[in-house]
């Protein structure tokens, strides 16, 4: 680390105003960052400092996906060799996902932090770290046939429209991930549903239909077991089969406190309240579906653990995380069974609920406000 | 009379080109945003919804503007309606006659022109103290500026979205997936709120190159 120290130190100048390099000196900061806390201080006031800056709480979440990315990769692998009828060792279904899903995300990073850096230079200030977490999140939420240039304008749109409009991350209302995602969506709808897209190169005839897009069409019979559903082996965009990989990836952002286990708690609890009720309706077998096979299904736990807790998007307020939550879960279901144009809910659910997310915080403080306002009136 | 204003003096020429930029009815006052949403998908019928624009605003400030000293100020509005759904008929039935098949394509959009903001406010504002002459430059200017950015917003949604301008395909057929190539339309493009981003595109650059039009906070 000394020598790396060193390094940086060395090159420092360069990047400084009137050294030769001063027009790259965002990206050098954005790099030297990333290695090193950055000693700058506060200048005025008493200000309580600790170790995680927000660079530090980012590499954490994309720590957290990195079991949902390995057992993608080994998936994608999987898939494929299961629709050719061939059956392969771990290591090679590994190998050959590794090497369908490295460039989606090469493509994804490279594109977002480079109109991010290119942005901070215009308006002169530092690189965000938020992308650190999209350009990861990207990847994970595409099927695995998306075209390389179509991730490319995606990730764009994303950067430019979803978040420097709105000043660059930490301002934007919209999660920029599920921004690409739905842009994707509704831009080149074949490449995004249908069974088709959803495995690499797979053989003509072998069905790749996901679970939700059967539930959808009807085909109830068809649906894999819960148990495969829960581990991962069914096809579906990169990262989100697994309901195991995504609970570990879970687990640590809980723990570290990164993550909100209250809207990652309440987006279930909602989940599972709405697929009840359908239950209790049940007019058609999408409706009769256990409840429970919606948390497993399709992104809806993948979106509940790295989508719905994005800190910028959700609900700032401590009730508000749980309306939010709750919401979330009931449109994602609601989504899901009413519009079989639309299978995957859980992307729109999101997005919707982080339109209103400043409003449901809105009238929590207020609620707040007028609960402690009686308080005076009676003392007084 | 005195003095004669050339037709074309420097106060006249301002009343044709400021609507084209710095007073621009879509991206600085922000009238009319409905029918640059529904138009736009191609260039055609958005180049023919222009025109009629351009027309109807023209002609309804000619006339207004002919009749500004007898018109009760109480029932003005009314009055210039009458003058504007006179104008819009007459155009309806005009494109029907001549082009058809455009006319169907904008189906109720030219109906609508009778509610078109910019119509009544540059009535309002404009035709109503001022010379027929300034009036037909004013109508002339703001229907341009409309039609300016209709055009603008009707090129990227047709070119990305059918991949086309003006009816012509420009991106070559073997591009496509399906005949084997890697490219294919963006159908958000097609889609309204598309629409709705462009012209917010189109905002946002114009305001970073004019920085007087960014409001204060």
């Amino acid at each position: 680390m000394k020598s790396l120290r060193k390094q940086f130190d060395k090159l420092k100048p360069n990047f400084e105003k009137g050294g030769k390099l001063a027009p790259f000196r965002s990206f050098f900061d954005a790099i030297e960052t990333l290695f090193f806390v950055p000693n700058t201080t506060s200048k005025s006031g008493v200000h309580i400092h600790d170790h995680k800056d927000s660079k530090r709480l980012m590499i954490i979440v994309v720590f957290a996906m990195v079991p949902a990315l390995l057992f993608g990769m080994w998936n994608t692998g999987y898939q494929h060799f299961l629709s050719l009828g061939q059956s392969v060792d771990i290591w090679t279904s590994f190998w050959y996902g590794f090497l369908q899903v490295l460039p989606i995300i090469i493509v994804s990073y490279a594109v977002g932090l480079g109109i991010e850096i290119v942005i901070a230079q215009m308006r002169g200030h530092e690189v965000k770290e938020g992308f650190f977490v999209s350009g990861m999140l990207i990847p994970l939420i595409l099927p695995v046939e998306t075209p390389l240039w179509m991730v490319a304008v995606a990730t764009a749109f994303a950067v430019i429209i979803g978040v420097e409009a709105f000043g660059g991350a930490g301002m934007n209302i919209l999660n920029p991930a599920l921004t690409a995602r739905a842009f994707l969506f509704f831009a080149y709808p074949s490449h995004m549903s249908g069974d088709a897209v959803w495995i690499a190169n797979k053989a003509d005839g072998f069905s790749g239909a996901t679970p939700l897009a059967e539930a959808a069409a009807g085909h109830i019979q068809n649906l894999p077991s819960p148990a495969d559903m829960f581990f991962g082996f069914i096809p579906g965009s990169i990262g989100e089969t697994s309901t195991l990989a995504i609970l570990i990836g879970a687990f640590i952002l809980i723990y570290t406190g990164v993550g909100s286990w209250k809207i990652m708690l309440s987006v279930g609890i909602g989940g599972l309240v709405m697929g009840l009720l359908l239950n209790a309706l049940a007019v058609n077998p999408f409706m009769e579906l256990p409840a429970y096979y919606h948390l497993l299904m399709g992104g809806f736990a993948f979106g509940a653990v790295f989508m719905a807790t994005d800190p910028v998007t959700a609900a700032q307020t401590n009730r508000g995380k749980y309306i939010y939550g709750f919401l979330i879960g009931i449109m994602a279901v609601l989504i899901r069974v009413f519009n079989p144009a639309y299978p995957e809910g859980m992307m729109l659910a999101i997005l919707l609920l982080n339109v209103f997310a400043p409003l449901i915080d809105h009238y929590v403080v207020q609620a707040n406000v007028k609960r402690r306002l009686k308080r005076v009136k009676v003392k007084a | 009379m005195s003095e004669k204003e050339p037709l074309f003096s420097p106060k006249n020429r301002k009343l044709i080109f400021n609507p084209l930029s710095k007073e621009n009815p879509i991206t600085v006052q922000v009238l009319g945003i409905c029918s640059a949403l529904a138009v736009t998908v191609k260039m055609k019928p958005a180049f023919v919804m222009s025109v009629s624009v351009i027309a109807v605003l023209a002609l309804a400030n000619v006339i207004v503007s002919l009749l500004r000293n007898t018109i009760p100020n109480r029932i003005r509005i009314i009055v210039q309606l009458v003058v504007i759904a006179l104008l819009v008929i007459l155009v309806d039935q005009l494109l029907k006659a001549y082009v058809y098949d455009v006319s169907k394509q904008l189906s109720v959009f030219v109906g609508l022109i009778i509610t078109n903001c910019i119509i009544m406010g540059r009535l309002e504002a404009f035709a109503l103290g001022n010379k027929p002459w300034a009036s037909f430059l004013d109508g002339i200017g703001n229907g341009a500026g409309y039609g300016l950015i209709l055009m603008i917003v009707a090129f990227f949604r047709e070119l990305l979205g059918s991949g086309s301008i003006f009816g012509y395909h420009v991106i070559p057929d073997a591009w496509y997936i399906k005949n084997g190539g890697f490219y294919e339309n963006n159908g958000l493009m097609v889609l309204s709120p598309m629409a709705l981003i462009v012209v917010g595109v189109i905002i946002w650059v114009h305001r970073s190159r004019n920085r007087d039009l960014i409001e204060g906070k």
